[in-house]
């Protein structure tokens, strides 16, 4: 079980570093001042009140572009493994391999002409 | 002993938030527990030595798929009050829907106490000797070569699925076309006359 | 910490495994405050002008200035603003940022967790990146956080999937994904850098370069800096926030500035080892990596200082159409080298 007590430190680390994080929050709550009031805590615009709710609709681009991204970074995770096992797969593996990058080249060729990759 | 600590903590951990995600009001809420219950998942596979999987698990769906629910919950106009009155409508269905999963849960238990439990560990060579990325890269790429294609055929589908529903060209858009930008010779872009004084050009 | 709970025992290991936490943790911090420093210098002094020097000689205290003022200013929570969401995304940045460094190797056996799937968990703590912006960008219910935080999400999320590509041609070469054996592969010296190596140079000097560019965008900074670009978002996703929550979002930031140093040098350029060959000293190894380090985030401060800003258009057509073909066909090329070209490693059993 020796890995196990790699993983320790780490949680250890993150646990130290997140009380750090909340020591600063709250050495500024102690000692800055607080006195809110509403002009101060109201929305940044500029210079006027804000018409509506920040949270608006946005072009739907931003959803293509985060489902592209995990399509490719499934194929990233594909391609881990075999960093540690090309040795012992042999050329074999690398043409499985390439075949892979071949179906996923194309989709990322009709991507392209599909302009999917533009920004408008 | 602190193994089985911490199974109890992340398992719990596990159980709760996601709860939590079907429980929580705000759906941001939701995504966040969502977030935490993949993390305890990680950390569960790290105790049964999936080390591999388990930073898998935190590059994929923590990184990838739960940004994409964020983005959705975030920024999709959507009002959550309203969905939430159709609850009712939905229950039926909902509830058979969660029947069959756990018939199906089911299944796969009895199954894997019968005859399967042994052939997962048996790809696996024996502990320490390799990790189990590199057990895993062994045998992905040959012996489960088919299953391997199959994904990779699985992700252009989802890759032509996600153009074809969402990609809409606006009209008009005026584009940067850098080959032709740098491609540009002098001779395109500037024309001499010869001006005589006093004349202009004409 | 094994080690150190084998040589003290389980009580007295424990608490000086924490110590060493703690003391890489203030040192980080403390280089946080010089890079700072000096990153403002750089970009003075390629302005022509003398930068930060009245607190103390040389400005030299200047961080320690500006952190007091952080803590003695107000927090303030916009009224719309979703509170829970709003504190907890600096933590979430400034908790990741430090996180990563636990794998990070200083020199031969000076590292805090020495995992065999290190750089993946460096992977993944750099993809969770994300989450502070966006969460800080919608939490402040505010335009110009919400447009930043989104833009930012996009660009980071485009540059990942070439920073994974290019991980892979390192890992091809080297066959381990445990940080100090990607180290201990390239102490031959320099000609054993993974950016040099012969005759791989042609293809993994440009990942090198590719690597470099996708840091920059992948930590928002100039001339990828859109999310917080002063002249149109003011400040992006941070624009509602002040005192220490802006503090941690900018430590997060720079620490992770920092971290993309230290990869890059881990990768690519050697890691603790001399350019004339392997280093055993573990003060001297701690020394050579530390300075790689100061180098690469001089290169990181000289292109925000002489290098304008991208358009956002620009910056999307450079991840997708640039950044990331290349990379994915260096993917198969170093594959292909490793598969067929490779003579076999004479360094078989270097991971023991």
């Amino acid at each position: 079980m020796s890995y196990l007590t790699e993983y320790l430190p780490i949680l250890i680390f993150i646990a130290v570093a997140a009380a750090l994080g909340v020591g600063f929050m709250l050495a500024a709550w102690v000692l800055a001042p607080s006195n809110p009031d509403p002009e101060k805590v109201s929305a940044y615009e500029c210079g006027f009140n804000a018409f509506d709710d920040a949270r608006m609709k946005f072009d739907v681009r931003f959803y293509l572009v985060s489902i592209l991204f995990i399509i490719f970074d499934l194929e990233v995770a594909f391609l881990f493994p075999l960093t540690l096992s090309l040795d012992d797969v042999g050329v074999f593996g690398f043409w499985s391999v390439m075949a892979f990058l071949g179906v996923l080249t194309v989709g990322f060729v009709y991507e392209w002409k599909k302009g999917a990759l533009e920004w408008e | 002993m602190l193994a089985a600590i911490a199974f109890y903590a992340m398992a719990a951990t596990a159980i709760v938030s996601a709860f939590a995600v079907i429980s929580a009001r705000n759906p941001v809420h939701s995504v966040l527990f969502l977030i935490l219950t993949f993390f305890s998942a990680a950390g569960l596979f790290v105790l049964m030595g999936a080390e591999f999987l388990a930073m898998l698990l935190v590059v994929v769906y923590v990184g990838a798929v739960a940004v994409l629910f964020l983005f959705v919950v975030m920024m999709l106009d959507v009002d959550f009050v309203e969905l939430r009155q159709g609850f009712l409508n939905y229950l039926p269905v909902g509830a058979l829907v969660a029947l069959a999963l756990f018939a199906e849960l089911g299944l796969v238990a009895s199954a894997a106490g019968q005859a399967g439990a042994g052939r997962a560990a048996l790809s696996l060579g024996g502990p320490g000797e390799v990790t189990n990325a590199e057990a895993i890269g062994r045998v992905l790429y040959t012996d489960y070569l088919l299953v391997f294609q199959l994904a990779g055929l699985i992700l252009f589908v989802a890759m032509l699925g996600a153009i074809v529903l969402t990609l809409r060209h606006r009209p008009g858009v005026k584009r940067q076309d850098i080959a032709k930008q740098v491609g540009r010779r002098r001779s395109e872009g500037v024309e001499l006359k010869d001006v005589r004084p006093g004349q202009g050009i004409v | 910490m094994n080690a150190l709970i084998e040589d003290f025992g389980p009580v007295w290991g424990f608490w000086l495994g924490v110590g060493q936490i703690l003391a890489i943790m203030v040192m980080l911090l403390l280089t946080l405050a010089f890079i700072l420093l000096f990153d403002r210098k750089v970009w003075a002094a390629v302005m022509m002008r003398k930068g930060p020097n009245v607190v103390g000689p040389f400005g030299l205290l200047q961080s320690f200035a500006d952190f007091l003022k952080f803590v003695f200013k107000e927090i303030i929570i916009p009224a719309g603003a979703n509170k829970t969401v709003f504190i907890l995304a600096p933590l979430i940045t400034f908790t990741l940022a430090f996180a990563a460094w636990a794998v990070v190797p200083w020199a031969p056996g000076w590292v805090i967790a020495d995992l065999n799937v290190g750089i993946l968990y460096l992977f993944a703590i750099s993809s969770l990146g994300v989450y502070g912006i966006i969460m800080g960008g919608w939490a402040s219910n505010s335009k110009y956080p919400f447009l930043g935080g989104l833009r930012s999400a996009a660009q980071m999320v485009s540059y990942e999937v070439s920073i994974g590509f290019i991980i892979i041609t390192v890992l091809l070469l080297v066959g381990s994904m445990n940080l100090t054996d990607i180290v201990n592969h390239q102490r031959a010296g320099i000609g054993a850098w993974n950016a040099f190596a012969w005759p791989t140079v042609f293809v993994m000097f440009p990942m090198f370069v590719i690597f470099f560019i996708s840091a920059l965008a992948e930590t928002n900074r100039p001339p990828f800096d859109l999310p917080e670009a002063e002249a149109e978002l003011v400040a992006g996703y941070q624009v509602e926030y002040s005192s220490t929550p802006y503090l941690l979002f900018m430590i997060g930031e720079y620490l992770s500035i920092v971290l993309m140093c230290a990869m890059m040098s881990i990768l690519f350029l050697g890691g603790w080892h001399a350019p004339w060959g392997p280093v055993e000293n573990p003060f001297f190894a701690f020394g050579i990596l530390y300075f790689k380090i100061w180098v690469c985030f001089f290169f990181f401060a000289m292109v925000k200082a002489i290098v304008p800003r991208y358009r956002y258009d620009q910056l999307m057509r450079l991840g997708w159409k640039v950044l990331l073909p290349t990379s994915l066909a260096a993917v198969a090329l170093i594959a292909g080298w490793v598969a067929y070209g490779r003579p076999s490693l004479p360094l078989t059993g270097l991971g023991g």
